[in-house]
């Protein structure tokens, strides 16, 4: 187990190494000269000058990429052309709005769609069972900043009983937060529900003809305790492989709802970087991401081992 | 043959079954039709018939787990000491199972739930039923686990169902339904899936706590052999109907239904078949040396490597059966796949007809593949269920080049002489019987005219009577094709009605190696006679309702 994480750990060295190449390559070999884009239409030869000197461009490239890995190393990801502000601290600060929404979107998703899936599959080809799958089909379907528009408009603007944009961190107070949050995560959480419902009934259904079940029955326990102790947590790595893979989505940023909502997330911040383009913080912000799809993947794969115990590594 | 000749006409019903019907709730196509059975305290009743018979719905009308919306009672009683089971609300239901019947199934892994400590799965069933406090309940499961004759029972309250053997898994099934001491348990096929020495220990223990708690067990199953060492009354029930019952002595000797006598009649017997002239002389299949070790995985903690197969020397002429034989885990299969190729032996020779296959590399192989075809034990498994007959037979064929027109014609031939309509061509595995595709996967392998034809378990899952119709078939075809058959089986009834030469094996090695008529009749390792010796029934000929004379 132990020799397996470290082994997996050490398997971040290559993706990463790979990521870091790309993202190296993505300014020096867009079309175009950068310091060009960068300076704009009115810039005068010595000022192109100054910014391919301040780039490191002059350097041949493989110098560049040594230099550019060094300062990554020392968690340098360069400054923003933009604003002049390293790219870490941006990203520090757009970061935890991010954080805090996605955590708080999966943990609603996970409440509403575990039961619901359950319950589905339980009364499979009910009309309950129809129910959960419409609704499934429909979260699905509808953009999310319909949805969000929606939201706003039934609890912001006629019931006025949240506020319509806006982000307040938890440290401002739980309910500021939750008041501000609470939105743009039912907004979010719509499509997680359907697809973890959808995962949760689909997993179930096969987990309910097992033998283990009928033994479960055979012994005269709940039906609530068939479902919930016997079935689900046979059911449940669908479900987790599901649940993570969502919740790196989420991390990634997540576009429209925090525009729609007015949140400082970094889903905003690379489209305006991207927009800009910003090239170190698009940089920053790829190499993050990819960070984050690896870190999330070791952890659902070492999930694992606590819901099976079959499964070792 | 002892057969148990306990009188229970003095004894109350624990179980009273009356003219219970069960059907689709579809289209209402009975399923059961009027079944009535009686259990009396102490007794063990057999049910007995082939799959389909309705045994197993018997029992889950019982237990009232009867799938939700796909069967229902719609007729008769199931009355449990007076009181009816039928119409009984969730809760009571609930509140019989395990207190009053409990059941015991017979595949004991899938039984039980993979991700819970077996242990804490006992005392599930204690803090359902029972006010009592966990260390109160462990104490109790502890107890149940000694009672089973499980070793080292604190470990293995811990252990995962994975972790135990398949008759510590069988024990453990029986501890939890007994562990409430109920009045009836009924089990379900409980010994189908595992050795005969560990079905030998299963059914004394079993019959051990049925004298010290006077439970009465509804006992199913389709070994006939199994009905003779432990059944009181025995039921037989065809197409949902109980067409016979009677004292178990009485109905082995004097069966009074046809379709009785014709389910004995099938049971292969133990004496092996008069040995058959050897004429041909060429080898088909010769192994020589041959081992597989399986090495040890792990960085830190290496475990053991396995020596799953050891030194196995044999050789198959053309037109000949050999039989392995052996428990799990003896290595037979391990056997039939290095031969296959379909896994590296670790060393050793395979030599089919004059070449060597056990060193040659994937591509290498193969052109040889078709000269070794394999039939694998289930037939819903190894058919391709998306495929029509005529693609899966015809599918080698074309692959070593026969046009489609000619390996259509070929299949077409081919399902004649399995004994199965030209218009089988076109359909799909579903739409035939266990026995029927298990003809289509011996079609599907003859035809690739093979020299040698690996039968790994290929019986094991069918009726006996079905099953006799297949050992026929491939005893046909050997003849007609001159096939050597090498025949994998756990069962020596089987063996001793398909094989020449039967070699044993125990723990990776071969312990005996002979003609199928020394092997059962004289054993000479301890470990042969222990399989024989364990086979239920065994002083009993079925077939001619008497003893078996002794040879």
């Amino acid at each position: 187990m132990l020799g397996y994480i470290i082994r997996r750990i050490l398997a971040v060295i290559p993706v990463m190494t790979i990521v870091a190449i790309f993202v190296f390559l993505l300014l020096r070999l867009s079309p175009g000269d950068p310091a060009a884009i960068i300076a704009g239409d009115m810039a005068t030869p010595e000022r192109l000058e100054r910014i391919r000197e301040s780039l490191g461009l002059t350097e041949p490239l493989h110098i560049q990429f040594v230099t550019w890995v060094g300062l990554l190393l020392q968690g340098d990801l360069g400054t923003s052309l933009i604003s002049n502000t390293p790219v870490t601290t941006m990203i520090g600060q757009r970061l935890w709005p991010t954080i805090n929404i996605a955590v708080l979107t999966i943990i609603l998703s996970v409440l509403i769609a575990v039961p619901m899936g359950v319950i589905a599959a339980w009364r499979h080809r009910t009309w309950v069972d129809s129910a959960v799958m419409s609704f499934s089909v429909l979260g699905f379907s509808i953009p999310v900043f319909v949805i969000g528009y929606i939201f706003i408009k039934i609890f912001s603007i006629e019931l006025r009983w949240l506020p319509v944009q806006g982000y307040a961190p938890p440290s401002q107070g739980l309910w500021p937060f939750l008041q501000r949050a609470i939105l743009p995560c039912l907004t979010l959480a719509t499509i997680y529900v359907a697809l973890i419902a959808r995962m949760t009934r689909a997993s179930m259904l096969e987990v309910l003809g097992e033998d283990y079940v009928r033994t479960a029955r055979a012994k005269g326990v709940k039906e609530k305790v068939v479902l919930f102790r016997h079935a689900l947590r046979n059911a449940a790595v669908p479900i987790m492989t599901i649940i993570g893979t969502g919740f790196a989505l989420l991390i990634s940023g997540v576009v429209v709802t925090e525009s729609v909502f007015n949140i400082p997330g970094i889903g905003r911040l690379t489209v305006d970087a991207i927009l800009a383009r910003d090239y170190p913080v698009i940089q920053g912000m790829i190499l993050l991401t990819s960070f984050i799809y690896v870190f999330v993947n070791l952890i659902i794969d070492l999930s694992y081992t606590f819901i099976d115990p079959r499964i070792r590594y | 043959m002892l057969f148990k000749k306990r009188s229970f006409d003095d004894a109350p019903a624990i179980l009273e079954i009356r003219d219970l019907s069960v059907g689709l709730a579809s289209n209402g196509l009975e399923v059961l039709d009027k079944v009535s059975i009686r259990i009396r305290k102490g007794e063990t009743v057999c049910l007995v018939g082939e799959s389909g018979s309705g045994k197993s719905v018997t029992s889950l009308a019982i237990m009232g787990l009867l799938p939700k919306g796909a069967l229902e009672v719609t007729n008769g009683s199931i009355e449990l000491q007076g009181k009816n089971l039928i119409g009984l609300s969730p809760q009571g239901i609930r509140a019989m199972r395990a207190r009053s019947i409990s059941m015991i199934f017979q595949e004991p892994m899938t039984a039980l739930n993979p991700v819970m400590r077996v242990g804490d799965q006992i005392a599930e069933v204690l803090n359902t039923h029972t006010k009592i406090s966990s260390r109160e309940a462990r104490q109790r499961v502890l107890d149940i686990m000694e009672q089973v004759q499980l070793p080292n029972v604190e470990r293995i309250y811990r252990s995962y169902p994975h972790q135990l053997s398949g008759g510590q898994r069988q024990r453990i099934m029986i501890a939890m339904a007994l562990v409430l001491e109920p009045q009836l348990l009924i089990a379900d096929e409980p010994t189908t899936a595992l050795d005969v020495t560990t079905q030998k220990q299963i059914l004394s223990l079993i019959a051990k706590l049925q004298e010290d708690h006077g439970t009465a067990v509804l006992f199913i199953t389709h070994d006939m052999g199994v009905v003779a060492e432990i059944a009181d009354t025995v039921y037989v029930m065809k197409e949902g109907q109980v067409v016979e019952n009677a004292p178990v002595e009485r109905l082995l000797r004097e069966p009074k239904e046809e379709y009785t006598r014709r389910l004995l009649r099938a049971v292969p017997s133990l004496v092996p078949r008069p040995p058959r002239p050897m004429d041909a002389t060429k080898d088909a299949l010769s192994v020589s040396g041959l081992d597989k070790l399986y090495h040890g995985t792990g960085i830190f903690t290496r475990t053991p490597s396995v020596h799953a197969a050891q030194d196995v020397n044999f050789v198959i002429p053309r037109g000949r059966t050999l039989g392995i034989v052996g428990e799990s885990g003896s290595g037979k299969s391990t056997v039939a796949r290095c031969i296959m190729r379909l896994i590296d032996p670790t060393a050793g020779e395979i030599r089919i007809a004059d070449t060597e296959i056990a060193g040659l590399s994937r591509g290498e192989l193969r052109p040889h593949r078709k000269h070794i075809q394999i039939v694998f034990q289930d037939p819903f498994r190894s058919l391709n269920p998306r495929w029509t007959v005529g693609k899966s037979l015809t599918e080698g064929p074309i692959n070593y080049g026969m046009p489609h027109k000619e390996a259509l014609a070929h299949a077409a031939e081919l399902l004649e002489l399995v004994g199965l309509p030209k218009d089988a061509l076109g359909r799909y595995p579903h739409q035939f019987s266990g026995g029927q595709r298990q003809r289509i996967a011996i079609a599907r392998a003859v035809a690739m005219r093979p020299d040698v034809l690996v039968a790994d378990e290929a019986v094991s899952a069918l009726d006996v009577s079905v099953q006799a119709q297949v050992l026929q078939l491939l005893d046909e075809l050997q003849q007609k094709l001159g096939i050597a058959i090498l025949f994998i089986t756990h069962d020596l009834r089987v063996a001793a009605q398909i094989c020449d030469d039967v070699v044993v094996m125990q723990r990776g090695r071969v312990v005996e190696h002979d003609t199928a008529a020394n092997v059962l009749s004289q054993p000479r390792d301890d470990y042969t006679r222990s399989l024989i010796e364990a086979a239920p029934g065994r002083a009993w000929d079925f077939a001619n309702f008497r003893e078996l004379e002794a040879v």
